[in-house]
Order: C-alpha cells, then structure tokens, then sequence
C-alpha cells in the first residue's frame, strides 16, 4: 500500500531527517520524501491502519524537525 | 517570494543595519552588552527557539542547536574576556540567516521553474451543453464524450478528431518545433496545443489515464528514486555533523589540558573559541541541498527537451553508458515499407507502379499499402476486375483488360517467366504484364534520417560498443548495420533470443558501465527490462513501453539516445564537483579553524559561500537544450 503526501519543510536536511525518522515509525514498511516535490512517499505494513500511523509519523517528524508539516 | 520569506529578509536588513549603527556607537559596559544582545535576539530568536525545543526531544545534534552553541558561547566568551566584542555572534547569526533565506528562495524559484518547464497541466476542457460552450473539469469528462478545442488551447484529453483541422504544436511533450498537421480520424494527443482551427474530439481516455496525466506522474514521482550519490549524502551528512561536534569537543578541551599538563598556559578562552568556529562549520547543508536539486534540475531540463527520465538513480546509471544495443525496426529505421526503386521495367517506371497499385489494391498488407502510397494517386477501383489472391505468392488481377501478376519469384515461375534476381537488398515484387516479365518494384524499410548522425553522436558521448538485434534476415541487417557503422549485428532473433544475446553482451562488458537498450516498446518489453536502462522510443500513447523502460523518448528521434547521455554526464559531473568541492572547503576551514587561522567570520563566509556557489552549479544541470 503506496500513498504519497504533501508536505512542507524548509531545507533539505531536514527532509532527510523526517524521511529517516517516517522509517522508523511503526506500521511504515518504507518512506521517501522528494525534498524538490515537496512530497511523502509512504509504503505501509499490509495490516497498517494509514490514519493512524500517518498521525504518528507526523508526530515523529514534528520532533527532528518542528517546522515541518504533513497534509494528511 | 513568500511570506515567511519576506519577514525573512526584513529582519536581515534591520538587524544588518543595527549592527553596522552599533558599531560605530560609543556605548560601554552593560548598556553595551544589552544593546548587542537585543540585536542578537532580533536575528537568532526562532533559531534559539528551534534548539531549545530540540534539546526537549532529543535532537542535540541539530544545526540550529549549534549554531546556538557556537553563537551564545562567543557571546559568553567576549563577556568573560570582557572584551566587548559582540559582532562575531551577531554576524554568524546573520550570515546563516541569510544562507538559509537564500537556499529556500533559490531552491522555490528553481522548483517553480522546473515544474513550469513541464506545465502541461491542462485546467479545463470545453464541452458543448445546449449549443454554448461550458468548461468543465478535465476529470468529470466521460470516455466517449465530445469535448471541443478551441485555438491556442491545449488539447486536455486523449481522443479522435470528429471534425475540423488544426496544426497542432507537441514541443511541450516532444520537444519537436514542428507543427503536426490533423483532421476527422486522426488521433490526438493531450498536452499538445491546438493552434490554427477548432477541433472537436471524442475522448478515447479518462483524463486520469491520458498522456498528460501518465507523464506528469512519472515526472513528479522521477526525482524520488534516488541515486547513491544522494543516498551517499544523506549518509555522509548524518556521520559528519555529529563528528564536528565531538571535534570541536575535544579541540576545547585536549589542547589546553596537554599544555598545563606541559607546564605551560592553558588558556582555555583560545581554544574554545577554535571549537565554537569548528560549529559554525559543521552544517552539512550546501552538500546536502545542492545534490537531489542537480538531480531534479536535470530531470526537468531532459523533460523540457522531450526525454522522462524516470529517476534520479537511472542519471547515474545512464551517464556510464559504454554498450548501446538498439532494436532495427522503429528504432533505426521508421519501422514504415517504402518504395525504393523500380529496375528492369520494360514499360515506363510509374506505368508499373500504377498497375502494380492497382492489382493490389484489395490488400491491406504493409507491403501492399507501399505500393499505393507510392503510387501516390486516388485508385479507381473500376479499372481493376477478377482480383485472384495466390496465397504465399503475390496477387493476380485484370487491370484495364490487361492480365496483371504482382508477386514473388515463386509467382513468376509458376507463371512460366523468369524473374531478374535484384542486387538490391529489400523485399522484391516482380510484375508481369499479360504474361510477360515487366519488371520488379524494390520495397524495403527506410532508415531514419539522423540515425547515422545518431551514432556518431553517441560514439562522441564516450559510447565504446554499438550493436544491434533484430527478427530480421542477416542480408537486411547487416547492410542496414554497415550504412550506419554499427559494430555488432544479430540476425533472425526470436524475442527470447534477444533477451539472451543481451544477457551475453552484458556479461562480457566492464563491471563498471552500463549497457543501454533501445527499442521502440513493441515486442521488446522483455529486453527494456532486462538491460541496466531500457530506452523506450516513440513511446507516446504506448503505455507497455512507458511501463517497461527507465527512459522515455517521447518522439522517434534517436538523437536524443546521445542526447540524454551527455545531460545524465554533465549532471554527474555537477554532482561531483559540488560534492568535492563543498566537502573540500569545509575540511580546509577545519584545519584553518583548528590551526586558530581562520576565524568566526571566515567559517560562516566559507559555509554560506559554499551553499550559493553550490545552489548555483546545481542549477546549471537544467540548461540542457544546447547539449
């Protein structure tokens, strides 16, 4: 289960930092975030509940780095 | 600009200008240090703020954090020194601002211009309700539905032309400057502009599933695969911000310490402040900002000259290029039977042609359909009676009361003549006319007008081996191959035998480069996805071809092959050189640092400098028109 998302965030190393911390997030199988697209790419667990895991990717995203937005 | 930009840039300017009016004030003692400190503030609050909550979840290893460190312990440093000099942290925090204000507008403003290079969004489709024209969403149109274009529209939908004509301009999605002429029947294309007539159109797709939609996907989705020199950065970034830190950690305290031990002055305010300029030193951001923006500038400078590459990953592959395999037909040639001569004719050349049109006229076979084209007028059916179709053998037909045969040699002979056997290679028709050999008409496959130039380009771009597999006979190929300076040929190739001469070619090549096949999508799925890159050719409106390979032409030109090499090499070599040359500035202000010869200054010029300078090669890597 592929979704992509629109995000915001200012500078490129925090786009690493929020792709790396996304990976981490329980129910995320992978994550890319396009820094130039101002995207997130997340593929999910087969049994992953999206709302709720994109609530906590947010939240895990919003500590590396607490400018950036997520448009869930 | 944005907002956040603006109030940005209004705080540089009024801080900058503070800080120059400060100095040249008389102010001392505490009224000094508080005046300073309030410049400080105006500049660096939301970068405190950003460390501090970062210290609350853990992130010490965060720019802002440092920045914070270096800036308040220069601060602390020119207290405790009571040397009153408070520029040094005012300045760095200026500079960083203003490197980071530059990074984002550069970085919007390339990203705008990107994706506008590639606008080929349309925002409406005009339908007619009632007699008046009504726009409506290009997603709510039905497939089936007659939507109209009117001129200097964009066509949104993929459909048929019902009526009218137009010249339409594809540059957007070929980048060919040639108008395409269309009328009732024609297919059309979304992305392209209607320029001379109205035209009415009956969507054949869903706006969802039509060209336009299909690239914009694959453009947008290209710059998230991404390569190992990215994934080398982030990498890198990660290792080399912590490393710093416990640099400038020890460069604090090792020195000072070995001195007293030594005997001698420790002092420690020195070298602390080398540590707090190692800090200012120790964003990895100019690296980590300047590569996937080289990438994706690339890709959008490769889309704007008709070529989707589909990811940042197959610009690195395709800048290694050493083997270019090419399927024959579509790809070399225009895939498209011509007539290319008429010998032996004992009656006038396009006397035979139009008996030979004319006697074939029921067919629909390629071969047949050359003749008529070649015949080039409108054919009276009346003319032609008592059409007899020789299976395996040609055609038989009363032309104008004459008995015409069209065929092979096998036909002739069983006719009783002996066909003139033809020097030439191509597939050859023999004509007799009331039972006497009249000539034959040599039909074969026409090679693409740049092919030629197409392979000497590509040798120029560093190509070592070029080669070429085909279904079709050896005569054929190996002539086509030699009239192009192609090296190797493999004839007859089933589809699976394709596959496995690929898979040879790409065994006895270097580790190191890769092999680049090119095809035109039919039939040849299989060995676009086998290859390192798969090079689909022509391959608008096929959507296997778009599926199966990494790089999408979008006409038929094989220029652009060599083309799309030199921009993945020039994006390559941008990525190298910023690589190298960010990393190498950065170490040398290290040393200078470490060494007490460059200062807080120096640092935060040196990061700052590096990031424009890196931001602006970065931005090169889109000019690809002229490659």
């Amino acid at each position: 289960m592929r979704k992509t998302y629109s995000i915001e965030v200012d500078c490129a190393a925090c786009a690493n930092k929020m792709e790396l911390a996304a990976k981490k997030t329980e129910g995320v199988k992978d994550c890319t975030v396009n820094f130039m697209m101002q995207r997130m790419i997340v593929d999910f667990d087969d049994d992953a509940d999206k709302k709720s895991v994109m609530e906590s990717v947010l939240r895990s995203c919003k500590k590396v780095e607490s400018d950036c937005e997520i448009y869930i | 600009m944005n907002k956040k930009q603006r109030q940005m840039l209004i705080r540089i300017i009024i801080s900058a200008f503070l800080m120059i009016a400060l100095s040249f004030s008389s102010l001392s003692g505490l009224s000094r240090l508080i005046c300073y400190f309030a410049v400080y503030l105006l500049i660096g609050y939301d970068i405190l703020l950003k460390a501090g909550r970062g210290i609350i979840h853990g992130q010490v290893m965060d720019e802002c954090f440092l920045m914070a460190i270096a800036t308040v312990g220069a601060m602390a440093l020119a207290i405790w020194q009571k040397s009153g000099d408070y520029t040094e942290a005012i300045a760095v925090m200026l500079f960083y601002q203003i490197g980071e204000l530059f990074q984002s507008y550069a970085v919007g403003k390339s990203r705008r211009n990107i994706t506008k290079l590639m606008d080929i969004r349309p925002d409406y489709a005009n339908v007619e309700k009632n007699g008046k024209l009504e726009r409506v969403d290009p997603d709510d149109v039905p497939v089936g539905a007659v939507i109209i274009v009117q001129p200097g529209e964009k066509i949104p939908i993929d459909g048929i032309v019902v009526k009218g004509e137009s010249s339409l301009n594809t540059s957007a999605l070929t980048g060919e400057s040639l108008p395409r002429d269309v009328s009732a029947g024609d297919e059309v294309i979304s992305g392209s502009i209607s320029m001379t007539g109205v035209l009415s159109i009956r969507t054949t797709k869903e706006f969802g599933e039509s060209t336009v939609s299909k690239i914009l996907e694959l453009v947008e989705n290209a710059s998230s695969r991404k390569s190992k020199s990215e994934d080398f950065i982030s990498k890198f970034a990660r290792i080399y911000t912590p490393a710093v830190c416990i640099a400038s950690l020890l460069l604090a305290f090792i020195p000072p310490v070995v001195t007293m031990i030594a005997g001698g002055e420790a002092s420690f305010g020195k070298w602390l402040y080398r540590a707090l300029t190692f800090l200012v030193i120790s964003c990895p951001c100019a690296l980590v900002i300047s590569i996937p923006l080289s990438f994706f500038a690339a890709i959008g400078g490769a889309g704007n000259a008709g070529i989707l590459i589909k990811g940042s990953n197959y610009l690195e592959t395709l800048s290694k290029t050493s083997v270019v395999v090419f399927d024959k037909t579509g790809t070399l040639t225009a895939g498209v039977f011509e007539v290319r001569g008429i010998h032996h004719s004992s009656l006038e050349n396009e006397k035979i042609l139009e008996y030979a049109a004319l006697a074939e006229s029921a067919s629909s076979h390629p071969i047949a359909k050359s003749i008529q084209r070649a015949y080039g007028k409108e054919i009276d059916r009346r003319r032609v009676a008592n059409i007899r179709e020789k299976s395996g053998g040609g055609v038989i037909a009363t032309v104008d009361g004459c008995e015409v045969a069209c065929g092979n040699e096998r036909l002739m002979r069983e006719l009783g003549l002996e066909p003139i056997p033809c020097h030439s290679v191509g597939t050859i028709i023999h004509v007799s006319i009331d039972g006497k050999y009249s000539g034959h008409i040599l039909i074969s496959d026409v090679m693409k007008d740049s092919s030629a130039d197409a392979i000497k380009a590509l040798r120029k771009a560093g190509v070592s081996k070029i080669a070429m597999l085909t279904g079709d006979s050896e005569k054929v190929a190996r002539n086509v191959a030699s009239a192009l300076g192609i090296d190797s040929v493999y004839s007859n190739l089933l589809p699976d035998d394709k596959v496995r001469k690929l898979e040879e070619m790409m065994d006895e090549k270097d580790r190191n480069s890769s092999l680049a096949f090119v095809g035109d999508g039919i039939n040849d799925a299989p060995v676009l996805g086998r290859a390192d890159i798969g090079i689909a050719m022509g391959a608008m409106g096929s959507d296997a071809a778009i599926e199966a390979s990494d790089v999408v032409l979008m006409d038929d030109d094989p220029m652009k092959i060599s083309k799309a090499i030199r921009i993945a090499k020039k994006c390559m070599a941008i990525v190298y050189e910023n690589i190298v040359f960010a990393i190498g500035v950065k170490l040398i202000c290290l040393v200078l640092g470490a060494l007490g010869i460059a200062n807080m200054w120096l640092a935060i010029f040196a990061d700052v400098g590096v990031m424009v300078i890196a931001v602006l090669n970065a931005i090169r890597a889109l000019f690809a028109k002229k490659l």
